[in-house]
């Protein structure tokens, strides 16, 4: 997928553990995995922020063997279930992930062990010959719901990406958002088209060791989702001095405008870019950015469409809206938009369901300027400090508790209706331990009954009235 | 209260813990120790005692035992 050859001696990866690999040895290692001449199956990346994590995912890339990338900390339950959903021919997995029946190591690189399926079934479809990379939509409930991205997809969207924020093989990024997460991966994609050098980390903001790897690593640039904005304003971010940290990008939900007004002032300031984003997974992920130049004009816009997307308001018939400050769902065509979903292994097979269009589920408008404003959302999720919660999912795990309940949300909180007191500290704790979010990203309302509609669905609007 | 109390009061109300299990606290080990629990950690002492943290204080503070020397910069004795 990546022409790595032609930067030769230049490092692509440097690791917070103090390892380092050029971009010619990265395609080496390709190489001998391709000639180990593995059949065309899916693989399993456990990941970690780690050069021999990634390593993994990027060879899968160059092999044209399809890679679902997964948190290698994830609890074993779920990667067995997906296991038993996706039957994975290949897994990429560390020492610190307990091995599997069934499979037998056929390569081994660091700390990373290549396994392979020991009895192949050639029962299933072939899969998809376009598909590259499949990444989960939540995080958090551990649904097996895959997003399903061509190579294609990927490209487009690295080198949109190449475009708007002008990168070249100078450009150090620190990456600390993990490289299963579709902002992370797409920081290693773009970076990797113009023979950057990746920082990982493993660590987070708050570890003084995080910040002494990107001062010692020249990092240029950083990327965080709004809860990391917010937490650089307690560590009084803009008092530290980083001359050599040039750019700083925002997505994974919208971060306060006050907030985004501060960080663009400073940035202005200090000779540097505060660049806000907008994605889903869905469009690997980017779909707009707002120019550093309007950050303080416009703080609360999600900015233009990416260099080759379009971003269009439709009403509920499906028509374009073209009144500006009128509100639709946001509506992206590109050829980042991702072929699909997949469910199960047969789905693998499956073509392009989008033909290039993606409905969002946001509720947007535009400005006479054509910028975007997201003001709403059609669909039932949230996000929960940059994690993807669905309300439904979260709706019928407090049912394994009680029938009398409901969930309603914005980002960053979710509040869950019950009508019996007595539960609330039950439901609270299979919740956080369901989604490994901090109790605090839930509140409980006791409220008389549940109210319902007469279709019989619960009624979610007079819901939301309690929580505005 | 006695400043241990309130402290321990803290720890395993943010961090959904029993008293017995305070001594082992640890950043990134403790299943709700994570950014968020970290930073609504930092909160709750700063507002329980009155003080504001350093930033450098603030990453410092990785265990249980370690919030102890952390407040004792700021004139908290947790005892």
């Amino acid at each position: 997928m990546f022409n790595l050859e032609q930067y030769g001696q230049q490092i692509a990866f440097i690791s917070d553990r103090g390892d380092q690999i050029s971009y010619h040895d990265l395609q080496q290692i390709a190489n001998q995995i391709g000639d180990l001449s593995l059949r065309h199956g899916l693989l399993f990346c456990l990941s970690q922020n780690t050069l021999t994590s990634v390593v993994g995912y990027v060879a899968a890339l160059q092999n044209h063997l399809p890679v679902v990338l997964l948190d290698a900390s994830q609890e074993r339950t779920i990667l067995l279930y997906l296991i038993d959903t996706y039957h994975p021919e290949y897994l990429w997995l560390p020492d610190t992930v307990a091995s599997l029946d069934d499979y037998s190591a056929i390569f081994r690189f660091g700390d990373y062990t290549l396994l392979q399926k020991n009895t192949i079934s050639h029962s299933f479809e072939s899969i998809n010959p376009q598909l590259a990379v499949c990444l989960t939509t939540s995080g958090t409930t551990g649904s097996p719901k895959l997003v399903r991205l061509s190579q294609q997809n990927l490209l487009a969207n690295a080198q949109s990406i190449v475009e708007y924020l002008h990168l070249d093989a100078t450009e150090r990024p620190l990456l600390t958002l993990p490289m299963y997460y579709s902002y992370g991966m797409s920081i290693i994609n773009s970076h990797l088209l113009v023979g950057a050098t990746i920082l990982l980390s493993c660590q987070t903001i708050h570890q003084p060791s995080f910040w002494s790897f990107l001062q010692n690593q020249k990092a240029t640039s950083f990327a965080g989702v709004p809860f990391t904005y917010e937490t650089l304003l307690k560590y009084r971010f803009f008092r530290m001095s980083l001359p050599h940290l040039k750019t700083l990008t925002q997505a994974g939900g919208k971060l306060n405008a006050d907030i985004v007004r501060q960080f663009g002032e400073y940035a202005q300031d200090n000779d540097k870019r505060f660049i806000v984003m907008y994605g889903q997974t869905e469009a690997s992920p980017r779909m707009a950015y707002l120019p550093y130049s309007m950050t303080i004009q416009k703080p609360s816009s999600i900015g233009i469409p990416i260099p080759g997307g379009t971003l269009e308001i439709q009403d509920e018939s499906g028509h374009t809206i073209h009144d500006i400050l009128k509100d639709g769902e946001l509506i992206y065509k590109g050829d980042n938009v991702c072929l699909g979903y997949a469910q199960t292994r047969l789905d693998l097979a499956k073509g392009d369901d989008n033909h290039g269009v993606l409905h969002t589920g946001d509720i947007a408008h535009k400005d006479a300027d054509g910028y975007f404003y997201i003001t709403g959302r059609l669909k039932r999720f949230v996000k929960v400090w940059g994690n993807r919660c669905n309300l439904d999912t979260l709706e019928q795990q407090i049912k394994t508790i009680t029938p009398h309940c409901a969930c309603v949300g914005r980002d960053d909180l979710i509040v869950v209706f019950l009508t019996e007191t007595s539960l609330q500290s039950q439901v609270l704790d299979h919740l956080s331990r369901l989604t490994h979010l901090h109790p605090s990203a839930f509140h409980v309302q006791i409220i008389r009954e549940i109210p319902y509609l007469m279709s019989g669905k619960v009624d979610y609007s007079s819901l939301y009235k309690y929580i505005s | 209260m006695t400043t241990l109390e309130k402290y321990n009061a803290i720890f395993c109300n943010v961090l959904q813990l029993n008293e017995a299990d305070l001594s082992n606290a640890v950043f990134k080990q403790t299943p709700l120790w994570n950014s968020i629990g970290h930073m609504s950690l930092l909160s709750a002492l700063e507002d329980e005692f009155d003080i504001l943290l350093e930033p450098m204080d603030m990453m410092a503070l990785q265990s249980y035992q370690q919030g102890k020397v952390i407040l004792s910069k700021y004139g908290i004795i947790i005892a």
